[in-house]
């Protein structure tokens, strides 16, 4: 029986093909942006042993910075290393939007479900 | 290039079938979707750590506070082996991206030298999330529950007037031989000694351990010490519960469960993800040096195991950061 889940020869396969020059331009990318994830966890390690969790305020602030920063690396790991960067944008939209509407759920959830629910756990015990 | 991004393909060709709709294998568009639905496992693991914790009545601990020891050296180094098995994933990550670099380029050696560094990236990073369970299961000293209440002050001048039922933490030398001796254990017994009290071995390694002092709030904020006649006030107050370490039922680290069971739970699930990831790497690693994908003429089986890889490494980032950081 034929297959039909391989596409003409496995030609995408052999169209992510790329010459010497291009591929030290890749590892030339791959470096830097290593580099950037390193830079990145040491800050937040750092950022993690020098504060202390706290009522205040500034922790709202350090507890965003580290959930930007996640973000950042993330979107390095995502765009850059799984290289969904080259994809086409319908395939990138088809992986991230998702994320999006999830991320946006979460929020709405985490805001305005939060405390209510203490207050319903308490009422029905 | 990985993708087809910059490809311009005309209209007719894009609509007339024949092709994928997002210009990749099927392979490698199904490792996709796998990777989405999976991430909302990871993503619904971590939501309702979130809840849990938001939640809790009870102190919750933090990670530079319960993390901060490193094997075979004693004292505090909050964070540090952690950030350590986040180097070590994304070093070996990077390794990986190298492995896939090569295979575009058909270089059959270098997919198997970086191919190989990975799998020891991932083998570096089962070993060390081993020590760290073993660590946690283990404790450092345990804990025990006040029976009555009592006021003391600590070393630093501050006073504490503590309820029963609150938490009392021992140091890892006098937890050593306290856990044998709630046990029962007839070599361990608890003797009375010139400063307060005293735990002594007897047996094949006889040695003794004075109680010199305990600790308050050791895994949440502002950990206090109490030495001298006011740890003897906490000793004597003590309850017959005790808590060395954990495991499902029971754990030193707070007095709800949640906190050590998602510990288990989020940290283990990953911890079996780099290990099927490892297991599959292994794989493939035979199959470039045994020379499949060169008669194959592409690489693309490394891309495909190089993204759920990368996705181990992904999910790494978001559990530093929700467990350990936050």
């Amino acid at each position: 029986m034929e297959r039909d889940d391989l596409i003409v020869n496995d030609s995408y396969a052999l169209n992510a093909h790329h010459s010497e020059e291009e591929g030290a331009k890749i590892r030339r990318n791959t470096w830097k942006v290593t580099g950037i994830l390193t830079l990145l966890t040491t800050v937040e390690v750092i950022m993690g042993i020098y504060f202390k969790r706290s009522d205040a305020f500034s922790w709202t602030l350090i507890k965003w910075t580290f959930i930007i920063l996640t973000l950042v690396k993330a979107a390095y790991i995502v765009l850059v290393f799984m290289h969904l960067g080259d994809e086409r944008s319908n395939l990138k939209k088809a992986v991230l939007a998702p994320y999006m509407l999830f991320i946006a759920y979460l929020l709405f959830i985490a805001i305005t479900e939060g405390f209510g629910h203490l207050g319903n756990f308490n009422a029905f015990n | 290039m990985g993708g087809e991004s910059t490809k311009v393909i005309s209209k007719e060709e894009l609509w007339g079938g024949g092709q994928s709709p997002f210009s990749v294998s099927y392979g490698k568009m199904m490792m996709w979707y796998f990777l989405v639905s999976d991430a909302l496992t990871f993503g619904g693991l971590l939501t309702a750590y979130g809840f849990v914790r938001a939640s809790s009545e009870d102190p919750w601990p933090i990670g530079e506070q319960a993390f901060r020891s490193l094997p075979f050296i004693d004292g505090e180094y909050p964070l540090i082996y952690v950030a350590l098995m986040t180097f070590i994933l994304i070093v070996s990550s990077v390794t990986m991206v190298l492995a896939v670099e090569a295979g575009h380029r058909n270089d059959k050696s270098g997919v198997i030298k970086w191919l190989g560094l990975t799998i020891i990236g991932g083998f570096f990073f089962l070993g060390s999330q081993a020590w760290e369970w073993s660590h946690y299961i283990h404790g450092s000293g345990g804990s025990f529950l006040l029976n009555e209440s009592v006021e003391v002050t600590s070393d630093d001048g501050q006073s504490f007037f503590l309820n029963k039922g609150d938490v009392v933490y021992m140091d890892h030398h006098f937890g050593h031989l306290a856990e044998p001796w709630i046990e029962g254990k007839s070599e361990v017994s608890l003797i009375e000694s010139d400063h307060g009290v005293k735990l002594v071995e007897m047996g094949a390694h006889p040695h003794e351990v004075e109680l010199h002092s305990l600790t308050l709030n050791k895994y949440i904020n502002n950990e206090s010490h109490v030495s001298g006649d006011d740890a003897m006030k906490l000793w004597n107050a003590r309850s017959e519960s005790f808590s060395f370490g954990a495991n499902l039922h029971d754990n030193e680290y707070a007095s709800q469960q949640a906190y050590a069971d998602f510990f288990f739970f989020i940290t283990g699930f990953h911890g079996f993800h780099v290990f099927s990831g490892v297991v599959i790497n292994i794989i493939i690693f035979i199959m470039a040096y045994r020379g499949v994908f060169e008669r194959r003429k592409h690489y693309e089986m490394v891309e495909k195991i190089g993204l759920y890889w990368h996705f181990v490494d992904l999910v790494w980032v978001f559990v530093f950061t929700f467990f350990y950081l936050i």
